[in-house]
């Protein structure tokens, strides 16, 4: 019986004098690095990175000249430069978390989730108040948000799908298109339709229409690709059985892909939760619950953090990274449920 | 002798080619629903420039021209105006453009970076992960990283820009500043902004230096090409305009950003900062538009929906472009 041979990199063999140098130089160069910032002038930690980053370039690409290998030079040096891609990058991405954790946690309170601002003033103890009322608007004028574009989006992508016609083309255009709308023009616009016009004051309904403008092309685009999946075969033995088009997709294509739609949804969310400019044109803010969509400006929690952390104070910026905080949970948890969904949905 | 039926002669069915008419009802709606985004795009474009017309109409190219923001009473000369406003919004459009191509210039090669070491370059696990954290950035809230800007980087950036100016201040004019101080200047705003738009050109990238062909690499390897010499001439050509476009919708996003950017930038209308890219101040239409909205005259509102506009048309030139490019590259593969 003949091995199967499995697919091998060759480009990844690493013998152990190699394994050895390559050790020396990623661990050997960050120690030089610390004693050349600790013993000159320059200072920090981004002085302590960058010395470490040209270290790192000049003794990894000597190295590679050592070898005798004149091309093992520019491989080094691409190595070198693509990992400090990676770390400068994580750096930042830590950076960005950190300060939401560390001063999140530090002043949550759990009865912040079930109370509004009430009763808070300026600068008012973390001991009273909270950001319920936030959080609520939060999950109110997303929801609304997912109700008016879920059905469009999938009417989208069915038409993409099912449908096949002549403007195929141009509403994948358009959708894309759509995508590259910028927040506050979306709430602009909802602004011009209702609030300028004396349709509705600043209220949550409004806010949903701006959030759904936005969400709508991510819902789409999503829907089309799940679509896409269900088996041409499904959809030809549905009509075989005497289906209509409308009963083939209800009953077959729709449920067919129905975890797909629900991620296309979820990604929808994510994508709009954290939006804050045209919330501020919309929905603008309140302290207090505010259960109806229809009348009265309603808060959520990016335009809570907006007005806590411009107001200044010390207690209100701190109130505004405990909203900041529980905002990143949020979505921390909207995203992972659309990858756990996508994920199984791919296996299957 | 049994008796035989007479056997029923089925008539064949008739076939019928037209489509039922709950069918045809199915298929319009989904028409219709084809057709929402143009409608609501189109829907945009018309609100904003109904409303902003008698702005447009008073001021003419000029609101595109100019830098200066005057409000005056508020008031069009048609109205009765005693004091005429001036309205401009060139600088902040300049403004965003320069703090978007500057905070591409930040993201492309870290993005290109981060591409090439998920696709080439780690161990699948560790490729996996990155790739996860690239695409949760993605859906982090820009209003975190507008507190990261202001709370975190600030501080920090201000060192830098500092260092940057003291030493090649005198040798390259983008980085010499007027007035010495470092704070809210394009530079924070770049950096920002370059995070924010990170994730979006390294899928981009990451997507098209995924699907280089495996004969392509595993043939300049046969010709003895290093893993560096096989990057530079067959995976880097091949996903260039991948990347172009990743980086133009990346672009878009940035000139569409607000809240991240009103952080950090100091907003000066009535002098355009044509490059100083550490003096403290800037220009971008969107956060203008936030930054004045709250307390704006029905006049000004009328200009800052003319600004909007400009920003919208602007955006969706971008994004077209970009999604063409892209689309030609997925296509190509």
């Amino acid at each position: 019986m003949s091995k199967v041979q499995r697919g091998t990199r060759p480009w990844r063999s690493i013998d152990s004098t190699v394994l050895l140098q390559q050790l020396f130089v990623h661990l050997g160069t960050p120690i030089l690095a610390m004693f050349v910032t600790i013993n000159s002038g320059i200072s920090g930690y981004s002085g302590f990175l960058l010395v470490w980053f040209f270290l790192h370039l000049v003794t990894a690409s000597l190295l590679g000249k050592l070898g005798k290998k004149k091309k093992a030079v520019s491989d080094s040096v691409f190595e070198v430069l693509s990992s400090a891609a990676v770390l400068v990058f994580i750096l930042f991405v830590l950076s960005v978390l950190q300060p939401v954790f560390q001063l999140g946690l530090e002043n949550f309170q759990v009865h912040h989730l079930f109370e509004d601002a009430k009763d808070t003033g300026v600068d008012t103890s973390l001991d009273i108040g909270g950001l319920g009322h936030a959080l609520l608007g939060t999950l109110l004028t997303v929801g609304l948000a997912t109700l008016f574009s879920l059905p469009i989006g999938v009417l989208a992508a069915l038409y993409v799908t099912e449908v096949r016609g002549i403007l195929t083309p141009f509403v994948r255009f358009f959708v894309q298109a759509m995508s590259g709308v910028p927040s506050i023009i979306a709430g602009l616009f909802a602004y011009a339709v209702f609030i300028a016009s004396g349709i509705l004051t600043y209220s949550g309904f409004v806010a949903a229409i701006a959030l759904s403008i936005l969400m709508l092309p991510t819902v789409a685009r999503t829907a089309e690709e799940v679509l896409k999946l269900v088996p041409d075969d499904l959809r030809s033995a549905a009509l075989a059985l005497g289906g209509t088009q409308w009963r083939s997709v209800r009953m077959v294509v729709l449920p067919a892909a129905r975890s797909g739609l629900v991620t296309a949804a979820i990604l929808g969310v994510a994508r709009v939760i954290g939006e804050t400019a045209p919330l501020l044109l919309t929905a603008f803010g309140n302290r207090e619950y505010n259960l109806n969509p229809l009348e009265g400006p309603i808060a959520t929690l990016p335009t809570y953090i907006f007005q806590q952390f411009l107001l200044g104070t010390e207690n209100d910026v701190r109130r505004a990274w405990v909203a900041a905080f529980v905002l990143l949970v949020l979505v921390s948890i909207v995203f992972s449920i659309a990858r756990l969904i996508s994920s199984r949905f791919k296996q299957a | 002798m049994t008796i035989l039926h007479e056997p029923e002669v089925v008539e064949p069915r008739e076939i019928i080619i037209s489509r039922r008419f709950s069918d045809k009802v199915f298929r319009a709606i989904l028409v219709i629903g084809g057709l929402f985004a143009f409608v609501a795009l189109s829907g945009i474009f018309g609100y904003l420039f109904i409303t902003s017309l008698p702005v447009l109409q008073y001021a003419g190219i000029s609101f595109f021209t100019d830098s200066f923001w005057y409000m005056g009473d508020t008031l069009l000369p048609s109205q009765g105006s005693i004091d005429p406003p001036q309205l401009g919004i060139f600088a902040m459009l300049w403004g965003s453009i320069l703090i978007s191509v500057l905070a591409l210039s930040i993201a492309v090669p870290i993005s290109m970076g981060l591409a090439l070491a998920i696709t080439h370059f780690f161990p699948k696990i560790v490729s996996r992960s990155l790739t996860f954290v690239v695409d949760l950035v993605a859906a982090v809230p820009s209003i975190i990283f507008g507190l990261w800007g202001a709370y975190t980087l600030t501080p920090h950036a201000e060192l830098w820009a500092k260092w940057l100016n003291r030493n090649l201040g005198d040798v390259i004019p983008i980085f010499s500043v007027e007035f010495e101080y470092f704070g809210q200047s394009p530079f924070m705003a770049g950096i920002v902004l370059a995070i924010m738009i990170i994730p979006i050109i390294t899928s981009v990238a990451r997507e098209i230096y995924g699907s280089v062909p495996r004969d392509l690499i595993t043939g300049a390897q046969a010709l003895g090409a290093s893993r560096w010499t096989m990057i530079r001439s067959v995976v880097i050509p091949f996903g260039k305009s991948g990347v172009v476009g990743g980086a133009m919708l990346g672009l878009g996003r940035a000139l569409g950003e607000t809240v991240a950017v009103f952080f950090v930038l100091n907003i000066v209308t009535g002098n355009v900062n044509w490059f100083n890219i550490l003096e403290s101040e800037g220009g971008s239409v969107a956060s203008f538009i936030i930054s004045r909205f709250g307390e704006a005259s029905p006049l000004e509102v009328q200009a800052l929906f003319g600004a909007g506009l400009a920003l919208f048309v602007l955006t969706l030139v971008t994004n077209a472009t970009a999604t063409l490019i892209v689309n030609k590259a997925r296509r190509r593969r």
